[in-house]
């Protein structure tokens, strides 16, 4: 074969978290590989956590993403529960699910205004963005306040919270702590409300794939911390059996690994995900809110989850509100934790999708295998996909417009690159 | 005044191997961001901009560890082309979490996470930043105290020394009023050798310090390590406290080894 390929090197891959670079390979016009380089330098943390403490888990793999600490923390705390036999429930459960509604509205608030809106626009940032639409900007900026504000009193602070525990919590919060929140949370959902149909005025360029997409499903609640592991193709599984349906494996131009669901290929977790398997378990202001945009379970359009995590957004307040409404503090801060040999799994729902840990736990609790699969690392193979997709489109347009494209295609997954990226260099290869 | 107004400084934000999460402290100063990005010219902060303008720069924060020959480079570069260079938070100051490798065999650590460890070009070590260029500040914290991020910035904007406490968290939680986790408690706590800067948040959730912010200035370590184990608490358990985000840094004033 005679392969005669021509590289040429553009820009950097901004506003997401990490590093990457992504290599489309032409035959003629037609695009016929896309690589997604993530070269977010390894930190090997399944390999540190390795004669750890179990009850280290929680402090130990939130530094994996200081965008979502909280999903960590609670997919590395309900993995050591499930090993241990140990059961949470009543006002910690629902403490627990308090500090995810408010990563959910920082880090979706962070995404959709700060990061993705831009994109829609052609503007550079949210600086930019802030000289257009001020008030859009300050009030976004309310929002994810409002968001950090129940993450540091629940957790401590806003970054690697520091009260989450095995069994709980180090220490319940008070109910007059809680309720101070509700004023500033009922107003920031308002802003929220707004916010979904400021963003419903953007252009969403047309594009969809028959995905199939993976999240979790609980009987009664929009999930977060629980559930089955569901598909729009069937999947249906107990999370503990996560590793006989979904494999991951090594690509040579990449730090992350890939996933797919084995027999099948790939798939995509996050906000979209969630939406369509779940759009039943919205709250009433959350789907009125969907009905208004447009939104329906029938949306394949990936430019569209900047709606759904606005969606998202108030499912996240209107728990949070509905939480401290009816709190009552635990008669202890944690249940009581006697160490085990076993194995535990658990999946919960980070802000970008399905984050799944796995521990294999001695008798003296030290951990002896971890394993662990961020949404973003789950969500590559699709991204890629997209990108192959959308290949006679870049190809048509000059490298500067169709990098611009490609980041905004790869923004649509919000991905956290350091949990498996921020530089997108894009290379086209030609084959002659 | 015919004097053509003052340049903006110009601001630009680096990352190594890290979490994201120290510079996401700067975007998490919701009230302070839009103040921060009128006062000077943001040039390079890829977790927040595509906007990027070369060098030379005013300030430049630095997040993250070298792990890689080609961040040992990079971060060279990026010395050259910084008036000032500060390295915010523990990665960059101390190697983070990542530098658990250093003490133990990184081939080894590689084969567990990849079936192919000969497709990435890693070092066998995590190292700070200071160990490979100048450093003008470290800010420390896993992660940093944003207001002290504020202080930092607008202290060398202003040509002034950072207002920066370098005593212990222990007299931070005293100054607090907190009731000792350790005295009344018997739970481990790092807050005796551990560099202010949190306020001394985890005693006030009734836990011990896990020493997010590393070592204060003159750390009695082995008096610390005696009593606690007087309370209880077994030497492997020790060992770990001491062996998380400020790894290296800990060790370093640790003269029993392990």
């Amino acid at each position: 074969m005679t392969v005669a390929t021509r590289t040429i090197q553009v820009d950097i891959l901004a506003r997401v978290e990490g590093e990457g670079a992504l290599t489309l390979v032409l035959d003629g016009d037609e695009v016929v590989e896309a690589k997604l380089k993530l070269f977010e330098p390894p930190r090997l943390f399944e390999a540190m956590m390795c004669g750890r403490a179990c009850t280290e888990a929680p402090d130990i793999t939130a530094r994996i993403c200081g965008i979502c600490p909280v999903a960590y923390q609670m997919s590395s705390t309900h993995a050591v529960e499930d090993a241990l036999g140990i059961r949470v429930d009543g006002a910690l459960r629902e403490l627990r699910r308090l500090l995810y509604c408010g990563e959910w509205i920082e880090s979706h608030t962070l995404h959709m205004v700060m990061l993705h809106a831009p994109d829609f626009l052609g503007l550079p940032d949210a600086m930019a963005l802030a000289k257009l639409h001020p008030e859009r900007v300050r009030g976004s900026l309310r929002v994810k306040q409002a968001g950090n504000a129940i993450v540091a009193a629940v957790g401590g602070r806003e970054i690697h919270p520091v009260n989450v525990k095995i069994g709980g919590f180090y220490r319940a919060p008070r109910r007059a702590e809680l309720e101070a929140l509700l004023p500033e949370l009922r107003a920031a959902r308002d802003e929220a409300d707004a916010m979904i149909d400021w963003l419903a005025t953007l252009a969403f360029p047309e594009f969809a794939r028959d995905y199939e997409l993976v999240s979790l499903r609980h009987a009664t609640e929009y999930p977060m911390n629980e559930g089955r592991l569901v598909s729009t193709k069937g999947l249906d599984i107990d999370v503990r059996e996560f590793g006989q349906h979904i494999e991951e494996h090594q690509v040579p131009y990449s730090t992350a690994l890939h996933a797919r669901i084995i027999g099948r290929g790939a798939y995509q977790a996050g906000p979209l995900a969630r939406f369509v398997l779940n759009a039943d378990r919205l709250t009433p202001r959350a789907a009125a809110a969907a009905a208004r945009v447009g939104l329906d379970p029938s949306c394949r359009n990936p430019y569209r989850m900047i709606l759904v995590r606005g969606v998202e957004t108030l499912v996240a307040f209107d728990e949070a509100i509905r939480i401290i409404e009816g709190y009552a503090p635990p008669p202890a801060a944690s249940v009581p934790v006697t160490m085990r040999a076993g194995v535990g799994h658990a999946v919960t729902e980070a802000p970008r999708g399905i984050l799944y840990h796995r521990y294999e736990i001695d008798d003296a609790g030290i951990v002896r295998h971890a394993q662990i699969a961020p949404p973003t690392s789950q969500n590559q193979r699709g991204i890629e996909e997209d990108l192959l997709a959308m290949g006679p489109v870049l190809a048509g347009m000059p490298l500067d417009q169709a990098t611009r494209r490609a980041e905004h295609a790869i923004r649509n997954y919000d991905p956290c690159i350091s949990c498996s990226t921020h530089f997108l260099t894009l290379a086209f290869e030609r084959r002659g | 005044m015919s004097a053509a107004p003052r340049p903006r400084p110009k601001l630009a934000v680096w990352k190594f191997a890290s979490c994201d999460g120290c510079q996401l402290s700067l975007l998490d100063c919701e009230d302070e961001l839009l103040a921060v990005a009128e006062a000077v010219d943001i040039a390079s902060f890829a977790e927040a901009t595509s906007h990027f303008e070369p060098g030379p720069y005013d300030l430049s924060l630095v997040e993250g560890s070298i792990t890689t020959p080609h961040d040992a480079e990079r971060i060279r570069e990026i010395r050259a082309q910084s008036r000032t260079l500060i390295t915010i938070g523990a990665c960059a100051t101390a190697g983070g979490i990542q530098a658990l490798r250093n003490y133990r065999d990184h081939a080894q650590m590689m084969a567990m996470v990849y079936a192919r460890p000969d497709y990435i070009s890693t070092l066998a070590t995590s190292t700070g930043i200071a160990q490979h260029v100048a450093v003008d500040f470290e800010l420390r914290g896993c992660p940093i105290d944003k207001r002290q991020l504020l202080e930092v910035i607008s202290a060398y904007l202003h040509g002034r020394k950072p207002n920066v406490q370098r005593h212990s968290t222990c007299i931070e939680c005293k100054m607090r009023g907190t009731v000792c986790v350790m005295v009344a408690g018997g739970q481990p706590c790092l807050g005796p050798v551990t560099h202010a800067g949190c306020g001394a948040l985890c005693p006030s959730y009734a836990r011990g310090c896990f020493g997010c912010f590393g070592p204060s200035d003159a750390p009695q370590l082995a008096p610390l390590v005696e009593r606690m184990v007087a309370l209880g608490t077994t030497r492997p358990q020790v060992s770990r406290l001491l062996s998380t985000f400020n790894v290296t840094a800990f060790r370093g004033k640790d003269d029993r080894g392990d």
